[in-house]
């Protein structure tokens, strides 16, 4: 019998998630309400192109980035 | 005059010599109204975490000034170290869909906001091998300055006073040397508090001029951006007409010869 997958746990931003396993990071900006904003992911370090969001998926312990440009000199 | 006076920042052309900030102002509204009052064509921009969970429909920086319309210079304020700048800048590329114009400042004492130079070398060194152009935010030392230049720098940025200080100019002669030491854009970051030390750094010959909190914190924002525009324009024309020299005593301005009256000095 198939179990699902667990759920995992990663981290966005600093603050720990729970999210199912093979989440991929565009499925994450669309569970945080952030598919059409502009914004920059860096995944475990690395910066992640756009293009790549999809094909990304999240691993348990995994570390997450999501930024964006704010005021500032 | 000013047609043609072109500033030139890595083959970009430039008309507006200031360049400014997006921080400490009021609301999103107050900003688009300053920035666009100031005529600069260069806006800075910090990079920061997204707010999780937080007003998905917030208005964001880049809908206010967007990058269609102005150069977007992303800054690595916050940073002290080489690394954490460099790891700004790659995801600051990211987001601009590959805009590599940055403006680089490695810091190394909150008390103080001075540059932390040798930081700043190295980042220099790892973003320009990295494709990056780099805008570089430095201490007024001509040395550092120099070689910040032969590193690749497209622009150095010599301080006038501490970040946010408003003290204005307060080495006048070691911008002077930046500057006739310069192949590359010399512009004033930091420390500008009003018009009159805007058009100053002009004066002295400066490229231009970078702010954000003399605008940001003055009591009337979209005013006080307005003046600077001028204080920009009137310190580079007079800069481009060569000022008169200086003489201890004075010269009288109206002839001397066919006065019709007795007596003098």
């Amino acid at each position: 019998m198939n179990s699902p997958a667990p759920d995992i746990t990663i981290r966005v931003n600093g603050e720990s998630f729970t999210v199912p396993a093979r989440c991929t990071l565009e499925e994450l900006l669309e569970r945080m309400d952030m598919g059409s904003q502009r914004v920059a992911v860096e995944h475990n370090g690395d910066v992640v192109p756009r293009s790549e969001y999809a094909a990304t998926r999240l691993q348990d312990g995994d570390r997450v980035e999501i930024i964006r440009a704010i005021g500032g000199g | 005059m000013t047609d043609q006076d072109i500033l030139t920042i890595a083959g970009r052309q430039f008309r507006s010599r200031l360049l400014v900030g997006t921080g400490k102002y009021r609301d999103m509204a107050e900003t688009g109204e300053a920035i666009r009052a100031s005529g600069a064509e260069i806006v800075t921009v910090a990079i920061r975490r997204t707010n999780i969970g937080q007003n998905a429909d917030e208005e964001n920086l880049l809908d206010v000034i967007p990058p269609s319309e102005f150069t977007i210079l992303p800054n690595t304020a916050g940073c002290y170290t080489a690394d954490d700048a460099v790891r700004v800048c790659r995801l600051a590329r990211e987001l601009l869909d590959g805009h590599n114009l940055v403006k680089l400042e490695v810091l190394g004492d909150q008390k103080t906001l001075y540059p932390d130079v040798p930081a700043t070398l190295e980042a220099a060194e790892k973003l320009v091998a990295d494709g990056f152009e780099v805008m570089v935010y430095t201490s007024d030392d001509p040395i550092a300055a120099k070689r910040l230049e032969e590193m690749g720098c497209v622009a150095v940025m010599p301080l006038a006073s501490p970040i946010g200080s408003g003290l204005g100019i307060q080495n006048r002669y070691n911008l002077m040397t930046i500057i006739e030491n310069a192949g590359v854009p010399i512009i004033v970051d930091a420390g500008v508090g009003t018009a009159s030390d805007a058009a100053v750094a002009m004066e002295l010959g400066c490229d231009g001029v970078l702010m954000n909190t003399a605008i940001a914190a003055a009591r009337n924002p979209v005013g006080m951006a307005s003046a600077m525009r001028k204080g920009i324009e009137a310190g580079r024309e007079a800069f481009l007409a060569g000022r008169m020299p200086m003489r201890r005593f004075a010269a009288a301005s109206s002839p001397l010869e066919g006065t019709f009256w007795q007596g003098g000095a």
